[in-house]
């Protein structure tokens, strides 16, 4: 038997098993199981306080659970990328990478080539003695992915890689985490863009520090409980507890038939498959009411 | 004749030998949300910074509610900043209150709103993003704007509360408002009904995301050993993006993605582009890099 908090290796994928995490009195991860696997992508989605990050520190080894059990590689096998980048603001693009280089102890030889090469796919080539801290948000971003990929890591840990960045960069961004995957690399990564975990193989949503849902984008879609449908109009009433903008249209979730009885006009409706955007909307949104009870809501 | 809250005519900016926005046209009409995408460097901030009177043009010309940027006309503008332009040591109500009277408007408009009231005393730094953002809107609201600039309005936000403030956009569209929005998050376009897409300080597409994406069309590869195809796609210098386990190529056709691929087992298709591809492959071709920094 094992210790709580314990960090476990070994095995054919890193993650959590049942992991608490407090902070005082306060429960930032609740009974979390997560499995990321070698070769795949994994998103952990939610929104500002639902324990991504805290789940990211405990992956990178940088924070220990309360209780359960983290299984996660010797740290010199971990990459990890804090959100805001973690690179030096005082160290030029080159300096950041060969201090990482040394600190992880990768031959100078190798770390120059492979400095090299991951700069030059990124767009990052030409600034190599800039100062980090002059880059713009979408070039730091992409220096904080390199320096923690840089000597292959099994597990990469990926906190907000993409957050604020604009479209050009985050394609730079999604082609080194795939490069990383494609190396063999578990790739752990937090987002609040759901097109980007549509993109990943593994999805994880986090909700003030429990699970809501985990899988695959289909696995999730598919568990979502209830029906949804599109109006035209905002409905009234409770189904308008219930219901979200889209695309100029109204989503409306019946989590069991409660809309027969004409709270959405007939005719202006129609039942819509959903995607991995409404399934964690509806995720988040059922929460939401088992919290808030019908008519002391704040809407 | 009914005013156009924001009209850019031919509008240039330079700042010494770098044109930041290189004549400009565009035009937001009452009750109409257009959405600015561009990539770091487009142009995009110069351009709200033009409308919102804070520069002054090169050449072309600023019009808003049809005369040339004012204090008057700032007046009726609501603006979201991309920091979000909020007090972090005043509380929540100190802060729509030192709004409300900037704008010479009545103690209605300092009211906290419902959904915000339980933070009212709390100190904005202090309060999620989440909470921070929709107080930022209700400060850009109070007055009632005729027009609504939003620079990157729901960044890091969760879906519902992203949903939740593009209603709150939406309101203030069906109220008359005419909104400027910009984003990085191409989802977000389904929420404007036009789009104008700039790259290297210049309009490079307009119209909505249909008529934008067109007829163009991509290569998909799907693999038996996905990392497999990634590495020979990567080393025939193509641009590869990775969704689920299938790999997206734009900007190929896939007789040329098959050659790539020399003889590893994979079927290639076409298909469709999205919206991003499409703006991709438009900031690519405009040549663009990022700006000086």
């Amino acid at each position: 038997m094992t210790a709580p908090g314990a960090a476990e290796s070994g095995g054919d994928w890193w993650g959590t098993e049942d992991v608490c995490v407090k902070f005082g009195d306060t429960l930032a991860l609740d009974r979390v199981w997560f499995r990321a696997e070698p070769g795949r992508v994994s998103a952990v989605v939610g929104g500002d306080g639902a324990g991504r990050t805290t789940l990211l520190r405990c992956l990178a080894g940088a924070l220990a659970p309360a209780s359960g059990r983290v299984r996660r590689p010797a740290r010199m096998a971990t990459g990890y990328m804090s959100a805001g980048s973690g690179v030096y603001p005082d160290l030029s693009v080159t300096e950041n990478l060969a201090f990482r280089a040394t600190a992880y102890r990768v031959p100078p030889q190798q770390a120059r080539e492979r400095s090299a090469e991951l700069l030059a796919r990124a767009g990052l080539d030409r600034v190599g003695d800039r100062l980090a801290g002059q880059l713009s948000g979408g070039m730091r971003q992409k220096l904080g992915v390199i320096a923690a990929m840089l000597h292959r890591p099994d597990l990469l840990v990926l906190d907000e890689p993409t957050t604020g960045v604009d479209p050009v960069s985050r394609a730079d961004l999604w082609w080194l985490i795939a490069r990383a995957a494609a190396g063999g690399a578990a790739v752990v990564l937090a987002t609040s863009y759901l097109d980007e975990a549509e993109r990943a193989q593994d999805v994880l949503v986090l909700d003030a520090g429990t699970v809501l849902a985990s899988g695959t984008a289909e696995q999730i879609v598919a568990a979502m409980p209830g029906t949804l449908t599109i109006t035209s109009e905002r409905p009234a009433g409770d189904a308008g507890r219930r219901a979200w903008r889209r695309e100029g249209r109204w989503r409306v979730w019946d989590p069991a038939g409660l809309d027969t009885e004409g709270a959405v006009a007939p005719g202006s409706r129609d039942v819509v498959m959903p995607d991995l955007q409404d399934a964690v909307t509806v995720a988040i949104l059922a929460r939401e009411l088992a919290l808030v009870p019908a008519g002391q809501e704040s809407r | 004749m009914t005013e156009l809250p924001a009209q850019a005519v031919a509008v240039t900016r330079a700042f010494g030998h770098f044109v930041a926005v290189d004549q400009v046209d565009l035009e937001v009409r009452p009750g109409e949300v257009v959405g600015l995408l561009g990539a770091n460097g487009a142009g995009k901030t110069t351009l709200i910074r033009l409308l919102l009177g804070l520069l002054r043009p090169s050449g072309g010309e600023i019009r808003l509610f049809g005369e040339p940027p004012s204090r008057h006309t700032r007046r009726r503008i609501g603006y979201v900043p991309q920091g979000l332009g909020l007090y972090d040591d005043l509380t929540l109500a100190e802060n729509l209150a030192f709004s409300a009277a900037a704008y010479g408007e009545g103690p209605e408009a300092a009211a906290v709103p419902t959904p915000l009231r339980r933070y009212r005393g709390t100190v904005t730094g202090a309060l999620p993003l989440g909470v921070q953002r929709t107080a930022a809107f209700a400060e850009a609201l109070a007055h009632r704007p005729d027009l609504l600039v939003l620079d990157e309005p729901t960044s890091g936000v969760d879906p519902l509360a992203r949903a939740r403030l593009w209603e709150t956009v939406a309101v203030a569209a069906v109220a008359g408002a005419g909104v400027l929005v910009t984003t990085h998050y191409m989802d977000e376009a389904g929420e404007c009904d036009r789009l104008v897409i700039m790259a290297a300080g210049r309009v490079v597409a307009r119209g909505t995301a249909q008529e934008i994406t067109g007829d163009t069309r991509i290569s998909v590869v799907q693999a038996g050993s996905w990392a497999a195809a990634f590495g020979a796609l990567e080393a025939a210098g193509l641009p590869v993006a990775l969704v689920g386990r299938t790999l997206r190529v734009p900007g190929a056709p896939p007789d040329a993605v098959r050659r790539a691929l020399g003889d590893l087992p994979a079927a290639v298709t076409s298909a469709p582009a999205t919206l991003e591809e499409r703006f991709f492959e438009l900031t690519l071709s405009s040549g663009q890099t990022e700006g000086p920094s």
